[in-house]
């Protein structure tokens, strides 16, 4: 290995406390920490939502306590649970994978991290101050202008989330430029993990897309608090603006939450199928041409609006040509593990699982892009199914991929194998019978956001069946709060290389020193580790 | 022009951190005015009747140029690291807020607020969230000219760069703010 001395000296972070670390691997964990404990509340309000939709005509909430729930769970879920998670990874992982000593502005990266989280805890405080925001996640207008929402939990929603944005929008030029211009000797854009790849995507996605609702959020400050028009048709505004810069930021939102998770599986299927990835530039193209189209479809969220049928025709036709790449990419996956010896580890069962859940969650994402299919089930539980399928079916199961693959390196310790089993079974039961009866509620007629329904509908059962699955899925999720927190304290000792893995992260120790690596090293191949552990049959390329 | 310092140069964008962390901000910066310049092209129509009544599209012009003509004086600090052009960018720009400040007054006198109809919500939030930018921007001249007080070799070319680079951006985006509410009112 190369000896090429570190051209930066890191502040010994370390010693003076989480607060004022500028460390990325510390502001990784931090992140991580955020979108652990906003994901269970997030659940816990799932589960508030699904305990009152159990049987028919309860009244186990009143139906303002629902509309709260339903919208700051869906707020909570993507911006606070899963965006910080998946953040948190990249954080901690992308500088190791490319051989950097940190990120391109660590102390930049310390107020990316604040700001999320000051953001976060300005939407919850809007439970102290009169009410949370109840106008669901996109918050429609005209419903969020003052005349219907009279309160402050919009205001907290629009100030919440402009700080949380702040935050990841300077998260994303902050891991952009790392990946463009920090990556080691010989690490060239064509050798980089898919990972980081996909975390590059992600950040030109989170700066094309954020900035919208951004700008759409200040718009919907001054009607409210300075009385303007622009979504109030009373005053001559237009409602459908709102939606038009809010989706235009939402679409892409879904890529930007799904890509990192694909590049956590992109990561552990090749490790465990031990096989370097099959078609690695068609995976990290693919993505490329996902965020592009990503930008052009948003539409799609607005069939039922009456934009006209040309337009919707269009939005249609290039809603389904995303599905083109990502077929492509799950073609990529399949033919890695043919052939591999493959080591069913609970990391790798959830990478399996998020290509078999995530396809039903695209493939009915693509009828949905089917305009007469939409107006049919449009703001329907097929539509709560269909996103779950993708964010928690996709996202969530690649996230658990990636925590159990890295806890390691982490920590110094690996996770239990045998509550991950309980883990990941209970999770694969417990989603599928939360998600999959309610494509038939949807198609049945069920609408989304209701807070109860008349026995006669006969939905009763199947929401019954969904609630069960959903306290399933809370039982798996406290099989994992156990797994973390008994591994962190006497878990295996994983040692630098647990899994015999091919890229730079685990090339050093478990976990790694202040300042990453002892000296840069310099790569040759797509599988640096791999290439120094058989240098008799290094890769080509 | 002589230069009594020899000059740093300035290093490639495509290699400096800094400086491609500050263009990738702008470009991000550049889609959030887009939003909000495409909101007022929108409600052009509905407001237009008030814009050609009550904008004067003559004084604001003279206060334009003197945003314009700041980025040329930006261009010349920047090049011969000079405390006087960089003072003269700020004066120029603090005249172009003053500009502003003084229209604003006027149509408020006149009635004319972000609450009072369409065309008063558009104008003061495009053209106010690109004066708060232009302030951020004299915010960050100003911390230039205090770094570089009598320590002319202290402030690295990239802290001129990233500076300049933003500034002109601000001087940017009301050339098209300029043309699509003022010289809109012409056609």
């Amino acid at each position: 290995m190369t000896a090429i001395p570190l051209w930066v000296r890191r502040p010994a972070a370390e010693r003076v406390g989480w607060l004022r670390t500028v460390d990325h691997k510390e502001i990784g964990v931090l992140y991580i920490g955020m979108g652990v404990a906003f994901f269970a509340l997030g659940g816990l309000e799932a589960l508030l939502l699904r305990a009152q939709l159990a049987t028919p005509e309860a009244t186990l909430v009143d139906p303002e306590t629902f509309n709260q729930a339903f919208t700051v769970h869906g707020v909570t879920m993507i911006l606070l649970a899963v965006v910080p998670l998946l953040v948190g990874f990249a954080n901690y992982m992308v500088p190791l994978m490319i051989g950097a000593p940190d990120v391109a502005f660590p102390r930049l990266n310390a107020l990316s991290f604040w700001l999320s989280l000051v953001g976060g805890i300005v939407l919850y405080f809007s439970f102290l101050a009169g009410g949370a925001p109840d106008t669901g996640w996109f918050s429609y207008a005209p419903l969020s202008e003052r005349a219907f929402a009279p309160g402050t939990g919009v205001d907290y929603y629009i100030l919440g989330l402009a700080v949380n944005g702040a935050g990841t929008i300077i998260g994303a030029i902050n891991l952009a430029v790392t990946i463009l211009l920090m990556r080691c000797p010989g690490m060239a854009i064509s050798r980089v993990p898919l990972f980081v790849w996909m975390t590059l995507v992600t950040s030109v996605l989170i700066l094309g897309a954020y900035p919208a609702l951004t700008a759409a959020l200040v718009m919907l400050l001054v009607d409210r608090q300075l009385g303007g028009h622009f979504f109030d048709p009373a005053g001559g505004g237009q409602a459908v603006l709102w939606q038009h810069l809010f989706w235009f930021f939402g679409h892409p939102e879904v890529y930007i939450m799904v890509l990192p998770a694909m590049g956590m599986i992109s990561e552990v299927i090749p490790v465990f199928s031990r096989k370097p990835i099959f078609g690695y530039g068609f995976v990290a193209g693919s993505s490329v041409a996902i965020a592009f189209l990503s930008f052009g479809v948003w539409a799609h969220h607005m069939f039922a609006v009456g934009l006209g049928d040309t337009e919707n025709a269009i939005f249609g036709a290039t809603s389904m040509l995303i599905a083109i790449p990502t077929g492509v990419k799950v073609f990529n996956w399949i033919a890695t593990m043919v052939g591999g010896r493959l080591r069913m580890t609970t990391a790798m069962l959830f990478a399996v699982g998020f290509i078999a859940m995530f396809v039903i969650g695209g493939l009915s994402g693509v009828s949905l892009a089917v305009v007469p299919i939409d107006l049919a089930v449009t703001d329907s539980y097929y539509v709560v199914a269909h996103l779950h399928y993708v964010l928690f079916g996709g996202t969530m199961l690649g996230i658990f991929a990636g925590a159990y693959y890295w806890f390691p390196k982490m920590t110094g310790r690996l996770l239990s194998e045998r509550l991950g089993r309980w883990h990941f079974w209970l999770t694969f039961a417990g989603f599928n019978l939360t998600f999959l009866p309610q494509h038939w509620l949807g198609a049945a007629g069920m609408p989304r956001r209701v807070f109860t329904y008349a026995a006669s509908t006969g939905w009763g059962p199947l929401n019954f069946i969904s609630t069960i699955g959903a306290a399933i899925l809370a039982v798996a999720m406290v099989v994992f709060f156990v797994n973390l927190f008994r591994s962190l304290r006497s878990g295996e000792i994983a040692g630098d290389d647990p899994w015999d893995a091919f890229t730079l992260e685990w090339s050093t120790t478990s976990p790694p020193p202040p300042e990453n690596f002892a000296s840069i090293p310099a790569v040759t191949g797509r599988r640096p580790l791999w290439d120094r552990k058989h240098p008799e049959a290094r890769d080509k390329r | 022009m002589s230069r009594a310092v020899s000059l740093e140069r300035s290093p490639r964008i495509v290699e400096d951190r800094v400086l491609l962390g500050v263009v990738i901000f702008i470009a991000s910066e550049s889609v959030f005015f887009l939003a909000i310049v495409l909101a007022y092209v929108a409600y052009r129509d509905a407001g237009l009747a008030t814009a050609k009544a009550n904008l004067d599209v003559g004084r604001t012009a003279i206060f334009s140029i003197a945003l314009f003509a700041s980025s040329g004086t930006m261009a010349v600090a920047g090049r011969t690291r000079s405390r006087a052009w960089l003072a003269a960018t700020m004066i120029l720009g603090a005249i172009f807020l003053a500009g502003q400040g003084s229209e604003y007054a006027r149509l408020l006198s006149e009635g004319i607020g972000p609450g009072s109809a369409l065309f008063g919500t558009t104008f003061f939030t495009l053209t106010g969230l690109h004066g708060v930018h232009v302030l951020a921007g004299l915010v960050a001249l100003a911390a230039l000219f205090t770094a570089h007080l009598g320590r002319a070799r202290a402030v690295g070319a990239v802290a001129w760069d990233a500076v300049s680079f933003y500034w002109h951006f601000v001087d940017a985006v009301w050339v098209v703010v300029f043309s699509v509410v003022y010289l809109g009112t012409l056609l």
